[in-house]
């Protein structure tokens, strides 16, 4: 009984942390491009603006919840929905600090590729079932470019499972208590981290959504919370994936003084800003570059990294 | 690859930049002398009305927001009996001030003039109305203007010789 208690209270913890992150990224958001871009950001609500993500929250709540007279009406109300269970459920594998987990799964990683995976039907459903040819050419965008880094996101943390010798993500932290994989695994974390940005479609790699050519892609057509659905779910998968980059590449809750919790914490935090750094930075390539990089640059790159690792596993033991 | 992380670096230097924001309510920003905001009618250094009611800022504006009366006072001083510009329709485009023969009309530097009622956008002649002589102090059309009124025949402004009585004018 008390197990149970005790995952339950982890469970909602996670979920109030987790969505208050979110919602918290869209204010952190808009400071830091400001900050990069000589501007102030918002700053009139509450202390630094803080509350403007209350603010934002009830704006977006009291929206007209619009569905369009030609929409596929059941596919439409589903498709928001997708995104943002899967990417709360890849959660459930994610160690925060020793004891701070859903699941303790012994196929982890298995399961985070299969959730992201699924989160594809979000954008893909979407953008079909809006009936509106901009929709569906982000629908298509978001199906091509996911299905193929979904690829590489696999690649590239079989390095890491390799090391680790385990698809359980403690294991995974508990091998880089000596040396964390983003030292022998540089190349793996590379490709994590540009497959992770156009899995959670981020600014450079935004070419589902690509405001100026398909207004706003797979969800032209979604107003008021159904649109925030989608958006919380982008938040939620920046959040995810840095998460994962600090398990997977630099030694989760592992670092000296501070609790685990904390260095969880930091690290993440520490992507989540390199990913508004690059949304600041980085244009958006053009979508034959973007799957000619994929497939002619990455996969190679991917494979090598995995042989290599491979070789010398095996040169040692 | 060098430049899109030369890219980055160069975007995140940016963070150490001067703000380009001016926080308005508590920040003003220094208005250009030369600003088209807020119309206003000027007087001259005697105290009276710049205006003529030529109409002209009237035929030059291009939304048509200037309505006006012309009248004349006893001494032959034409003045606008009311003049009337509509906020809402105004573009602040400055071509009444352009068009205006005797410095009377003046584009200001003030911006702040919103309401929260449309009506109470369309200014009357007595909000218009200013003590000071705006953008041209010293112009007096009336002192360099060639026209009668009261208190001033002709050939008795400024710079002007005495009318010539035509029939002098012999070959």
């Amino acid at each position: 009984m008390a197990e149970v208690i005790k995952s339950l209270l982890i469970i909602i913890g996670l979920l109030g942390v987790i969505l208050a992150m979110a919602a918290g990224l869209i204010w952190l958001e808009r400071r830091l491009l400001a900050l990069w871009q000589d501007r102030v950001g918002p700053n009139r609500v509450g202390p630094f603006g803080l509350l403007q993500i209350l603010a934002d929250i009830i704006k977006i709540v009291m929206k007209e919840d619009w569905i369009p007279p030609f929409a596929d009406k059941p596919v439409f109300v589903i498709a928001p929905a997708i995104t943002v269970t899967t990417m709360l459920m890849s959660f459930a594998i994610v160690v925060f600090a020793p004891g701070i987990t859903v699941v303790d799964l012994g196929i982890g990683v298995l399961f985070f590729l299969a959730m992201s995976s699924l989160g594809v039907y979000s954008l893909v459903l979407g953008g079909w079932s809006s009936n509106n040819k901009y929709s569906l050419l982000g629908g298509l965008r978001a199906a091509a470019q996911m299905l193929s880094y979904e690829l590489f996101v696999g690649l590239s943390l079989m390095g890491v499972v390799m090391l680790a010798g385990s698809f359980n993500v403690w294991d995974i932290v508990e091998a880089q208590r000596h040396l964390w994989f983003c030292v022998p695994q540089i190349v793996g974390l590379c490709i994590f981290f540009i497959a992770g940005l156009a899995e959670t479609h981020r600014l450079p790699l935004d070419l589902p959504e690509a405001d100026n050519e398909l207004v706003a892609g797979y969800h032209s057509e979604y107003s008021g919370m159904k649109f925030g659905l989608f958006f919380l779910g982008e938040y939620i998968g920046i959040t995810l994936i840095s998460a994962l980059i600090t398990t997977f590449f630099f030694g989760g809750w592992l670092g000296p003084w501070l609790p685990g919790i904390v260095w969880f914490f930091i690290k993440t935090m520490a992507f989540i800003v390199g990913f508004i750094a690059l949304r600041a930075s980085l244009p958006r390539p053009r979508y034959d570059q973007l799957m000619s990089f994929a497939w002619k640059l990455v996969l190679p790159l991917a494979l090598l990294n995995l042989i290599v690792t491979g070789g010398i596993l095996l040169a040692r033991t | 690859m060098f430049s899109l992380i030369r890219t980055v670096w160069v975007v995140l230097l940016h963070a150490f930049r001067r703000r380009a924001t001016i926080q308005y309510p508590d920040q003003k920003p220094r208005m250009r002398p030369r600003w088209r905001g807020r119309i206003v009618l000027s007087r001259d250094p005697d105290g009276g009305e710049r205006c003529v009611a030529c109409y002209l800022c009237a035929v030059a504006c291009p939304v048509g927001c200037i309505a006006l009366q012309s009248n004349q006072d006893e001494t032959g001083r034409r003045y606008p009996e009311f003049f009337r510009i509509n906020f809402s329709r105004c573009i602040f485009c400055g071509y009444c001030e352009e068009a205006c023969p005797t410095y009377a009309i003046q584009l200001t530097t003030d911006y702040e003039m919103s309401e929260y009622q449309r009506q109470n956008l369309v200014y009357e002649k007595e909000d218009l109305l200013i003590d000071g002589q705006g953008k041209y102090p010293g112009y007096n059309y009336y002192r360099v203007a060639g026209v009668s009124i009261g208190g001033k025949d002709k050939g008795e402004s400024d710079e002007e010789y005495p009318p010539v009585d035509l029939h002098t004018l012999m070959p």
